[in-house]
């Protein structure tokens, strides 16, 4: 019994973890550029409703996330107007946009009547089902939908990129020091431009696959729930590193599935205090790690190309 | 002359910013092969008109040409193509990067995945080439200042520029640092290609350059011949008045109590490595003691433990009896002057009036019930500028706008206003004009007549000589030996710097 739960939890983990794991290497650029997509939270929150949206009339998947794929990009677009062209303040635009979503899902969804009942088809397991009945890799890894073994490949994707590709050093140099970067004869508009819009799309794309690849249902309002900010943190935890940041993904995937698994067994501990489980970590973790991490220099500064 | 053989000519050149015209028709014209050297008071246009070659600035009006071909530069990768290379006089490296990758940083290529070997090789073989030696793997925060110039040079001459432009390259070189840049500069030239050398040690500008150019206020003043030049009348064109760097005479103090007392001080530096070794100093009222030393024997440690900015491992450093424990917030204790003015000095996105409010923002009247009094802050700013002579259209410009030196200025006109007991002034003529230096020494004086203890830190042996009643040479974190400023001699505190003890010391 203990043991399915266990099994249980930690297939659960490291599927909570994935659309985490997406979101954070996307913003671990941006940041890495020098700016924060505090927008991410609401970014991921329309993804998750055009993707059950999507799959839904759409019937293919591929098509549903390539349509997160899409809104992400328009999304970033906006962010970057705002943050890079306009330098309003990253913090607020975030907020707005963060708002704006809420708002906008919650419209949409409730136009939207038909899919209140029906389930979009959810993600299929990468792994044949005969694989699944291995013991304990079998249930915890095997049996995963595809969608996890992308974020972790995506991770992959992401250091190399980002340590071993012209475009990563690019980035890496923006952040911590945009007018050598401008001397150097680099575009640091467009460089930021480029960092936003992938964080957006990695973030649409991780709040469709929130939806497809668990329940396959949108909840209004609170679907993502606040899992972009838990992003945010992730990235700090991981100090801006992918690697280090899936880690840091994975532990609060990990924190949020205990904390379903714990409201549904008879606990004494009341429910509100089980939810709060991943918040806490998050905050427990962010006052170990800030101090050893190296922040981007410019982080969250609105770059202006004139002297400095 | 032949036409053919002007590499680089800036025609007519006119730019202004709100307030200022930092360049009025300037012409400016280099030869292949020669070093032109641009020479002219802090805030007089030069790296402006640097900035416009570069494609960092659009000039309001005025030409470009660069092989007799005329061209139009609207960004650093347009310059970079025209075969421009440029050091900046505020380094522009990424510090978390490695040497090799802020070399080949911007470089165009097809190759989207980053390939170090051949850059290596290049970087290396430019690296013996040209006698400036940087490990490829280095960050470059980890670097002495001296090495990250190499780096901005190797930077340039990576890229095969044909004009290479040095803002002020020496500004942060010691005097063997510099000899060696003038030797890697005439390497460069006899490949035909050409060097704009800015700097405001005339030395140099004579030893270096084939032509100068003065501009003062933004209007060229003149071209002259280096052949035909001396020092007195360089620095009479430039200043308008003529100015030399002397030791003046001083009166003698008669109250001697210490203010600045260091016991065995041991302390770090940010590698790790140990910068003070039992470290014992003690600065009396009315004295200013020179700290002589190659840049990186313990200066910027030294002057940071005493700031407070850096905690001594061990050690005692009291100022008028009270422990050193923190940074010390009282404006009248101790005037510091950061060795870097942009990171430690100011707030560059803050304007010149909030700069030089940063210490005073809690007095009267600059702050009343809570509320900070933007008309007296202007007042006092006004005030400042005037005082202290800075260039600056009005106290309400960002300070980052200012031109180097002038920022410099800002720094010293805050720290020192105050009559603070002790001055600590890390390399506060750096990037000065000459005109400015000398006011910098009056200044300087003159805290010291008024009975303040200074502690003058600086890599300049004619400045620290010029200054000091005592001068201290500084070797690998101790103390090589004393001097007294009036017998002093370039020689033996030059032996000193190098680490070796001659009979002289006292
Ligand atoms: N972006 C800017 N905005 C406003 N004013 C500026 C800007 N850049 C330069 N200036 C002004 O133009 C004038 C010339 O500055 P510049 O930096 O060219 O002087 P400089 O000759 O290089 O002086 P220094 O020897 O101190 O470096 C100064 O008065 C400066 O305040
Ligand atoms: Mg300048």
């Amino acid at each position: 019994m203990t043991y399915e739960i266990i099994l249980d939890w930690l297939q659960a983990s490291l599927r909570w973890s994935a659309p985490l794991i997406i979101c954070a290497m996307g913003e671990i650029f941006a940041e890495r550029s020098g700016i924060i997509n505090m927008g991410i939270e609401g970014i991921m929150l329309c993804g998750a409703l055009c993707g059950v949206a999507v799959s839904y009339y759409a019937q293919s998947q591929a098509v549903a996330l390539f349509a997160c794929a899409i809104l992400g990009l328009v999304l970033g677009l906006i962010v970057a107007f705002l943050t890079v062209s306009r330098r309003t303040n990253q913090v607020v635009t975030g907020l707005m946009i963060n708002l704006l979503a809420i708002g906008a899902t919650n419209v949409i969804f409730s136009v939207l009547t038909v899919m209140r009942h029906k389930r979009a088809t959810t993600f299929g397991a990468l792994f044949p089902e005969s694989m699944h009945r291995i013991p304990l890799v079998g249930p915890v890894l095997f049996a995963q939908p595809f969608t996890t073994w992308i974020a972790i490949f995506i991770a992959f994707i992401a250091s190399f990129v980002l340590y071993k590709t012209r475009w990563g050093l690019n980035v890496r140099a923006v952040g911590d020091n945009p007018q050598a970067t401008a001397t150097a004869g680099l575009s640091v508009i467009k460089l930021k431009y480029q960092t936003l819009i992938l964080s957006s799309i990695a973030a649409s794309v991780a709040g469709g696959i929130l939806t497809l690849a668990s329940s396959g249902y949108f909840a209004a309002g609170g679907m993502t729930g606040g899992r972009g900010f838990i992003v945010l943190a992730a990235v700090v935890v991981g100090g801006w590193d992918p690697m280090r940041t899936m880690f840091a993904c994975m532990l609060f995937g990990a924190t949020d599935a205990a904390q379903l698994r714990l409201q549904t067994t008879e606990s004494i501990i009341p429910t509100q205090f089980l939810q709060m489980l991943p918040y806490v970590i998050t905050v427990v973790a962010l006052t170990i790690m800030v101090k050893r991490s190296r922040v981007p220099k410019t982080w969250g500064a609105a770059y202006d190309g004139r002297r400095s | 002359m032949n036409e053919n053989s002007i590499l680089l000519k800036m025609q007519d050149i006119s730019k202004s910013f709100p307030g200022v015209l930092a360049n009025d028709h300037v012409t400016i014209e280099c030869e292949k092969g020669h070093v032109l050297g641009l020479l002219g008071e802090n805030g007089a246009g030069k790296t402006t008109l640097m900035n416009i070659l570069y494609g960092l600035y659009q000039p309001d009006q005025g030409k470009i040409f660069v092989d007799g071909k005329q061209v139009v530069i609207n960004s650093p990768s347009e310059a970079i193509n025209h075969g421009i290379g440029m050091v900046h006089q505020h380094f522009k490296l990424v510090d978390t990067l490695s040497v090799i990758e802020n070399v080949i940083l911007g470089i165009p290529t097809n190759k989207a995945v980053l390939d170090f070997g051949p850059a290596k090789k290049k970087l290396e073989k430019l690296c013996k080439e040209y006698e400036l030696f940087v490990d490829p793997e280095e960050i470059v925060w980890r670097l002495p200042v001296g090495k990250q110039q190499w780096v901005e040079i190797l930077k340039a001459l990576y890229r095969d520029c044909k004009v290479l432009v040095l803002d002020e390259p020496t500004a942060v070189l010691t005097p063997s640092e510099s000899d060696q840049l003038c030797r890697a500069i005439r390497k460069i030239t006899e490949q035909g290609r050409s060097v704009v050398f800015i700097s405001h040690k005339l030395r140099e500008v004579i030893e270096i350059t084939d032509k100068v150019t003065v501009i003062r206020d933004g209007k060229v003043i003149g071209t002259v011949n280096t052949k035909e030049a001396t020092q007195s009348i360089l620095a009479e064109m430039m200043v308008g008045r003529p100015v030399t760097i002397e030791r003046k005479a001083r009166p003698i103090i008669k109250e001697h109590s210490a203010v600045l007392v260091m016991k065995n001080v041991n302390a770090f530096d940010d590698r790790g490595v140990q910068a003070l070794k039992d470290f014992n100093l003690t600065v009396h009222a009315g004295e200013i003691v020179g700290v002589a030393g190659v840049d990186g024997n313990g200066q910027r440690e030294l002057s940071e433990c005493i700031a407070g900015l850096r905690k001594p491992s061990s050690g005692s450093i009291t100022i008028q009896d009270k422990q050193v424990t923190n940074v010390i917030a009282d404006p009248s204790f101790v005037g510091f002057i950061p060795e870097d003015r942009q990171k430690t000095g100011l707030v560059l996105d803050f304007t010149v009036a909030e700069n030089l409010l940063i210490k005073d923002y809690k007095e009267k009247p600059y702050v009343k019930n809570g509320f900070l009094q933007y008309s007296e802050i202007k007042k006092h700013a006004e005030h400042m500028i005037k005082k202290y002579n800075i260039k600056s259209p009005s106290g309400d410009i960002k300070v980052k706008t200012l031109s180097g030196g002038n920022q410099q200025k800002v720094v010293i006109a805050r720290e020192l206003d105050a009559q603070p007991v002790l001055d600590v002034a890390s390399h506060p003529t750096r990037g000065l004009d000459l005109g400015a230096v000398s006011n910098v020494h009056d200044i300087l004086l003159n805290e010291r007549n008024r009975g303040a203890a200074v502690l003058f830190i600086s890599a300049e042996l004619q400045e620290v000589i010029a200054l000091s009643d005592r001068i201290i040479v500084l070797y690998s974190g101790q103390i090589m030996g004393e001097l007294d400023g009036e017998t002093a001699d370039q020689f033996t505190i030059g032996q000193m710097m190098l680490g070796q003890t001659t009979e002289a010391k006292k």
